[in-house]
C-alpha cells in the first residue's frame, strides 16, 4: 500500500515529525510504500541543515534525510510556507526538494492512504 | 487522473495561527487539480466565516473575503458543524458564505465517505 504524510509542525517544539517520521518507518518495515512526506506550515523547518540538536538527542532533521537515503522516501517541502520562514535551497538539509502545494494534492490522489500529523 | 473526494477540515480561529490562511492556499490548489473538494468549519473554525471580520489592527491581511470567491473555483460544498456554531453563539446569519449545517453525527458521516481528509 502507498501512504502520503503531512507534517505540519516544525521539529522538537511538536511530537507531529517524531511521530511521522516513527510511523514512516513502520509502514516501511511492514512492506509499504511511503509515497511521499509532505511538510507545511512550520513543518519546513524540518528541512534545515543549521538543525543541532544537543549530542544526546535525536537528529529529526538528519533522520529524514536518512530515510530518503535509505529507502528514497520523497521529502517535499512547500515553497511558499518556506519563502515565508526562511527556508530556501541554501539552507536545504540532503534529500529534501522544495517544490510547490500540487506535490501535497497529488500525493493525496496518488496515495492509498493519507495521514496527517499536526498539532 | 482520478477525482478523490478531498476534505478539509478546519478547525482554528482565523486570526491568532497561520492555519486558516494556509488551509486555504491548499485548497485554492486543490481546485485546480479537479477534485472533489468539500470545506468543513468546526471548533474555532467557524470564526473563519464570520462577517466584518477586521484584522486590520493586527496588521495582518483580511483573508476571509477568500472564502466568498471559492465557488468559482467550483469549491461549492461548506460545511458547519451545529454544535461548534451554537456553542459560539453564531448563527448562519453571521457567516459570509452559504454553507450547510450538520449535526456532529452527520459530520461524522460524511467524513467517513472521504478518501482524503487534511486537518488545519
Amino acid at each position: 500500500m502507498k501512504f502520503g504524510l503531512l507534517v505540519s509542525e516544525g521539529p522538537y517544539t511538536h511530537q507531529a515529525s517524531d511521530t511521522a517520521y516513527q510511523f514512516a518507518v513502520a509502514v516501511i518495515a511492514k512492506g509499504h510504500e511511503v509515497q511521499r512526506v509532505f511538510f507545511y506550515h512550520d513543518g519546513v523547518y524540518n528541512a534545515t541543515r543549521l538543525t543541532e540538536p544537543p549530542q544526546d538527542d535525536r537528529h529529526v532533521v538528519n533522520r529524514w534525510a536518512a530515510l530518503k537515503a535509505e529507502h528514497d522516501v520523497d521529502l517535499v517541502v512547500c515553497v511558499a510556507a518556506a519563502l515565508r520562514r526562511g527556508i530556501k535551497d541554501e539552507v536545504l538539509a540532503p534529500g529534501f526538494r522544495i517544490s510547490g502545494l500540487g506535490q501535497l494534492v497529488d500525493s493525496g490522489i496518488k496515495a492509498d492512504r493519507f495521514v496527517t500529523f499536526g498539532d | 487522473m482520478a477525482v478523490k473526494k478531498f476534505m478539509f477540515v478546519n478547525r482554528k480561529a482565523p486570526f491568532g495561527t497561520i492555519y486558516a490562511l494556509e488551509s486555504l492556499e491548499v485548497v485554492l490548489i486543490a481546485a485546480t487539480f479537479d477534485q472533489d473538494v468539500s470545506l468543513v468549519f468546526l471548533d474555532d473554525g467557524v470564526y473563519e466565516i464570520v462577517k466584518g471580520q477586521n484584522p486590520k489592527g493586527l496588521g495582518i491581511k483580511n483573508h476571509s473575503p477568500t472564502y466568498r470567491a471559492l465557488d468559482g473555483y467550483d469549491v461549492e460544498k461548506l460545511y458547519v458543524e451545529r454544535e461548534s456554531m451554537e456553542a459560539r453563539g453564531l448563527t448562519e446569519a453571521d457567516l459570509l458564505v452559504p454553507v450547510e449545517v450538520l449535526s456532529s453525527a452527520e459530520m461524522a458521516d460524511l467524513m467517513a465517505e472521504q478518501d482524503v481528509v487534511l486537518s488545519f
